[in-house]
């Protein structure tokens, strides 16, 4: 079978299964479907080639009065953004296993669910198959925040399921414009691409598709129901949404907006790259007075997320690759993060950050996990953040210096923040509170270290990634290129 | 020879990787043993690579090893050149360095951190040479952050006091400012040459750019910022003195003999693009000169042994920089090496000081030193004759190579930069003179314990002693009947600036030389007659005032910083999350929710539902799709 469709299945037949199944063996199921669903990847990994096509490819008509087709593949941006989801999916439920959740089958049902659907996204290459595994990844995280949430988790996860819901419909009716350009064809990847479309149909469609990604990103100012939605979920839940879900828009992106609407792009992508780079500064400098450590990472996705979305709109091929490898460097650092927030909560009953202190002297392991995940995060050379970031400030650079030299205070307002809050949470004389603090547990130190390692390997020879999606990358460029009216 | 060449930085970092993987379940001998020999063995290999480059079998190599970061024209590989400004630069960090990681052994022995601090030890040492050996700016960046981390992990060694991790995070984030300068640098040079390896860059660097173009001046200010930083250049110098609270060792290794030269190196390896902005250069003349004399003046009147010598750091740094923007690139390596030499001494003086009195570090409470501790007196003693440039110590050579260099451009310079020189011969000396002469200010208890440090500490002493004393003849000016051996060993690297070559007539050389000289012995006797014939001693914090005050509390530049920048920032950042944030963002956003729901009651019917009012819009999608369908 087709690895691209059996990534699809296996999480999505398990995890319904696993909603009606009442089982206390349930985190040990959806962990050993999520290691399959690794070795599915890898498998893919090792004989996938090293070109610009699509591979293991499906394409089957499915509502064929409407063009609808069930078709998916994965060119090398495609397997490397589902490598990272499959990557982080077992770490993430490996990093519940010393919790006990209410009705843990749902719970770990709903994972797998998302598991599917977001592998969906980064495969599908008919928009409306993009559509439906869009809307499907809200459902479960939804209820993951919903059920399992904090306090405030009715109105926060109303706010968070409203918003990105219509910037999802606004998206919807652009594709469906673009579908009837194609005179009602197809919705597949291809006929989009070829479409020649006026700049009136390009800035109109643009802003359609950019409202609903900048909203999952979230890119400034449409962020304000991250911050709430973050820190008021599950830590599971933050991960999934930090870790993987926000890549679907910066996906979105750079699948359709790149070589479908190359021309609004060159217009206004320089207004998107305000936003963002206004976003980066803003975050930034709100970050450094957060008393919530994990709203304060939060903040700090909202900064990173803002490089990110800013290289990609330069439309070089740096701040493409740069975007890219800074995704697959986010996720793994925030998912680090996010479990360090959820590590010091298990023990603590607390993320903010006066009630902590002194921790390294009491859990030195600890203290050097959460180092390295630091420094991954404020991008320190041979770790995965340099890589990324450094490519991105050189696209952004190529855009406009000035525009480089503000984003580039994030450099420094970043090593604040986070050193700020590292020395408040682990260095200083232990405090009674924290001189009981239990230094890290096996499954624990398992995720901590997987996501390390990777930190450092990426940072050190990121070609193992780089290469794999360069030829897709550059054929983006290429088809934009071609596209482009402008000129 | 140059098979080996990768061992040189991997050595450190394996040792770093055992210790850190390993921590305290060693016995410390192996610790040490493994501390001190991995980059005794990198000392090895770089003697071999040492006698190479003297010999002229080896001119420039250039050795890759993978491909590090690439994008479209962006190629970066992981890569090493071996010249000799990065031979000679990788003698003093792996030289100095052993000697260093040798006397630490003896220094940390009592300390329960031991393995961590010599896991970070060896960490610094393999950043510092991947600084020093990348053959692209961003390999010499990465080894550029690496040791402002380690340089962190080592000012907040002793994690527990919350002043150390305010100095550390200090540390880091002034850093952090000069390496966004560097960044923005190096990706300048990358749209302008396109490519970022010394080779291509130098090569085409005269095509390319045209003397004191906007390119030229942006390039290379910037990526002066950074040296600003790393070297503790004004403005960006405030975190040095407070990094003292690091371990003393550290303090030699990083803070005086290799790290802060970084900057230093930096422009020197970029001398090519340097002489073609002498607008830069007449920047880094002011500032360097500016920065020397500030920080002399504040060496003046410290009371903190080690402040006395972070300053006194700072200022040598200002030389150092002086020196280049005069183009005089190869005596500012010069004086990076002898510095080296007796900076690192005169910290590790300082450090067998406070080790024999228990952590005392103010020497308004020592005195009388000599008789107790002889070896280190004497090896204090002769550092400090190098630093003040008394001939024919090390300092000499090299501050008088400046100076002359100085004097070529204007007097006036020459004169300032002997002013400097007084000022560090007067505070040096003032520290010797208190430290070691006259009688014991201590306790009775501290008197008891006075002990001389034990071998395994004074021999790196002694060695360093010797290096102060000698080092300078590798530069001996012709005029002294040598050759400058320095000048011609480094001339593949640097190329010569400034279109007049007049140099000094010998009689010009040898008037200044002696004046100099006269001034210096002058101030010697001055600080002697002051402190050791009327034994006067610094007064306490509260009895001073006026001018002394000002100085003594660093002109109050620190809290200057505070009032402009942190205390801003923070406020912004206050605004930002309870009012842009909370009452402008969030509430349009809300506003728009509120303005749709009210005129749509499909939005409020969702209010009441979850999953059925998803199902519900997906179904009013696909009847959309459907209706719309039909219609065309």
């Amino acid at each position: 079978m087709n690895p691209t469709t059996l990534l699809i299945i296996l999480p999505l037949v398990a995890g319904a299964a696993l909603l009606f199944i009442k089982t206390p063996l349930a985190k040990t199921i959806a962990l050993g479907v999520a290691l399959l669903q690794l070795a599915i990847t890898a498998y893919a990994y090792y004989f996938a080639e090293l070109t610009p096509q699509a591979q293991f490819v499906t394409n089957i008509p499915w509502v064929e009065s409407l063009g609808i087709s069930y078709y998916v593949g994965m060119d090398g941006i495609s397997l490397l953004l589902v490598m990272l989801t499959n990557f982080l999916l077992p770490l993430i439920i490996l990093s519940s296993f010393r919790k006990t959740f209410e009705k843990p089958n749902v719970f770990y049902g709903l994972m797998l669910i998302m598991q599917s659907a977001l592998v969906g996204v980064f495969v599908a290459r008919d928009a409306f198959l993009f559509y439906i595994f869009w809307e499907l990844a809200l459902i479960p995280v939804y209820f993951i925040c919903l059920l399992w949430g904090g306090e405030n988790r009715n109105k926060i996860t109303f706010k968070f399921f409203i918003y990105t819901l219509v910037g999802s419909l606004i998206m919807l009716i652009g594709i469906i414009y673009l579908f009837l350009k194609t005179d009602g064809s197809s919705f597949a990847y291809e006929a989009f691409v070829n479409l020649s479309l006026s700049s009136t149909e390009q800035t109109f469609l643009f802003w359609a598709f950019f409202l609903a990604f900048a909203i999952k990103m979230p890119v400034f100012p449409f962020h304000t129901w991250q911050p709430d939605t973050y820190t008021n979920a599950p830590a599971q839940g933050t991960m999934l949404l930090s870790g993987i879900m926000l890549k679907m828009g910066i996906y979105g992106v750079i699948r359709w907006m790149i070589p479908v609407l190359p021309d609004a792009m060159y217009y206004w992508g320089t207004v998107a790259i305000f936003l963002s780079i206004t976003g980066i500064v803003y975050a930034s400098v709100i970050a450094i007075m957060q008393k919530d450590f994990k709203r304060l990472i939060a903040y700090s996705s909202i900064a990173h997320v803002g490089l990110i979305s800013a290289g990609i709109f330069t439309g070089t091929i740096e701040g493409l690759q740069g975007a890219i490898i800074q995704m697959l460097s986010h996720g793994l650092c925030a998912v680090g993060l996010f479990f360090i927030v959820d590590i010091l909560y298990d023990r603590m009953n607390t993320h903010e950050i006066e009630k902590l202190g002194g921790i390294r002297n009491v859990a030195p392991q600890f203290a050097l996990y959460f180092a390295i995940v630091m420094l991954g995060s404020v991008s320190l050379p041979l770790t995965s953040g340099f890589v990324g970031e450094y490519m991105l400030f050189v696209g952004v650079f190529k855009f406009n210096p000035w525009s480089a030299a503000v984003a580039g205070l994030t450099i420094i307002l970043g090593a604040v923040y986070m050193l700020n809050a590292y020395k408040k949470i682990m260095l200083g004389e232990t405090k009674p509170e924290t001189s009981r603090f239990n230094d890290l547990y096996l499954t624990e130190k398992i995720v901590l270290i997987a996501v390390s390692f990777f930190i450092l390997y990426m940072g050190i020879y990121p070609k193992t990634f780089l290469e794999l999606s360069e030829p897709a990358a550059q054929s983006l460029i290429e088809v934009a290129m071609q596209n482009l009216s402008v000129r | 020879m140059l098979n080996l060449v990768f061992l040189i930085p991997l050595l450190p970092l394996t040792g770093f990787l055992i210790l850190g993987s390993l921590n305290n379940r060693l016995p410390k001998t192996i610790v040490s043993f493994v501390g001190c020999g991995t980059v005794l063995g990198s000392f090895v290999i770089v003697l071999t690579l040492l006698s190479g480059t003297l010999s002229g079998t080896i001119t420039s190599a250039t050795i890759s090893y993978f491909d590090w970061i690439y994008a479209g024209d962006l190629n970066l590989k992981m890569s090493f050149l071996i010249d000799p400004l990065s031979v000679l630069m990788m003698t003093i960090i792996t030289g100095v360095g052993f000697l260093i990681h040798v006397y630490s052994a003896g220094y940390m022995h009592e300390d329960s951190g031991f393995v961590r601090y010599f896991a970070f030890l060896n960490l610094f040492v393999f950043s510092m040479l991947l600084l020093v050996m990348g053959s692209n700016y961003v390999v010499m960046f990465a080894g550029w952050e690496g040791v402002g981390l380690c340089s962190y992990l080592l000012i907040g060694f002793w994690f527990k006091k919350d002043a150390y991790n305010d100095a550390a995070q200090k540390a880091f984030v002034m850093n952090r400012i000069g390496d966004l300068g560097f960044l923005l640098g190096m990706i300048l040079i990358f749209t302008t040459f396109g490519s970022l390896d010394y080779d291509d860059v130098f090569k085409n660097a005269t095509s390319v750019l045209t003397e004191n173009s906007g390119v030229a001046i942006a390039i290379t200010l910037l990526l002066f910022i950074g040296a600003t930083g790393k070297s503790a250049q004004i403005p960006l110098y405030t975190w040095l003195p407070d990094a003292m609270a690091g371990p003393t060792p550290v303090s030699a290794l990083i803070h005086a003999a290799t790290m802060v030269t970084a900057g230093i190196y930096m422009v020197v390896r970029s001398n090519i693009l340097y002489s073609l902005a002498p607008f830069t250069l007449d920047v880094i003349l002011a500032i360097g000169l500016a920065t020397a004399l500030f920080a002399a003046s504040m060496g003046l009147f410290q009371n903190d042994i080690k402040k006395v010598l972070a300053y006194s750091t700072v200022s040598q740094l200002g030389y150092m920089f002086f020196a280049l923007g005069l183009g005089a690139f190869s005596a500012g390596m010069f004086h990076v090496t002898t510095h080296a030499f007796f900076k690192a001494l005169l910290f590790l003086g300082a450090g067998s000081v406070i080790h024999a009195l228990h952590h005392e570090q103010d020497i308004r409470n020592m005195g009388g030193l000599s008789k107790k501790l002889p070896i280190t007196f004497l090896t204090f003693l002769t550092a400090t004759l190098a630093i003040a440039g008394i001939p024919p110590f090390a300092g000499f050579f090299s501050k008088d190579e400046i100076l002359a260099a100085a004097y070529e451009r204007s007097p006036v310079l020459w004169a300032l930069g002997l002013a400097g020189a007084l000022m560090t011969t007067f505070y040096m000396f003032r520290l010797l003179f208190v430290t070691f002469f006259g009688t014991f200010r201590g306790t009775d208890e501290q008197k008891h314990h006075l002990h001389e440090s034990p071998l395994v500490m004074t021999i790196p002493l002694m060695v360093l002693a010797l290096l102060s004393i000698i080092g300078g003849f590798i530069g001996v000016p012709e005029v002294l009947g040598g050759s400058n051996f320095l000048k011609n060993f480094l001339s593949s690297v640097i190329i010569p600036y400034g279109e007049k070559h007049e140099h000094l007539s010998h009689s010009t050389e040898w008037i200044l030389m002696t004046t100099s000289t006269l001034a210096v012995i002058a101030t010697i006797i001055m600080a002697y007659v002051i402190f050791v014939v009327k034994k006067s001693v610094p007064a306490e914090d509260n009895k001073i005032s006026g001018l002394q005050k000002l100085i003594y509390n660093k002109y109050y530049v620190d809290e200057i910083y505070d009032t402009l920048f942190s205390k801003p920032v923070t406020f912004l950042s206050k605004i930002f999350h309870s009012v842009v944030e909370s009452k402008i963002v969030d509430a349009t956003v809300n506003a728009v929710g509120k303005a749709v729901s009210a005129s749509s009651k499909i939005l409020r019917l969702s209010q009441s539902g979850n999953i059925s009012y998803y199902l519900y819009v997906m179904v009013i999608g696909i009847i959309l799709i459907l209706f719309i369908n039909n219609i065309l």
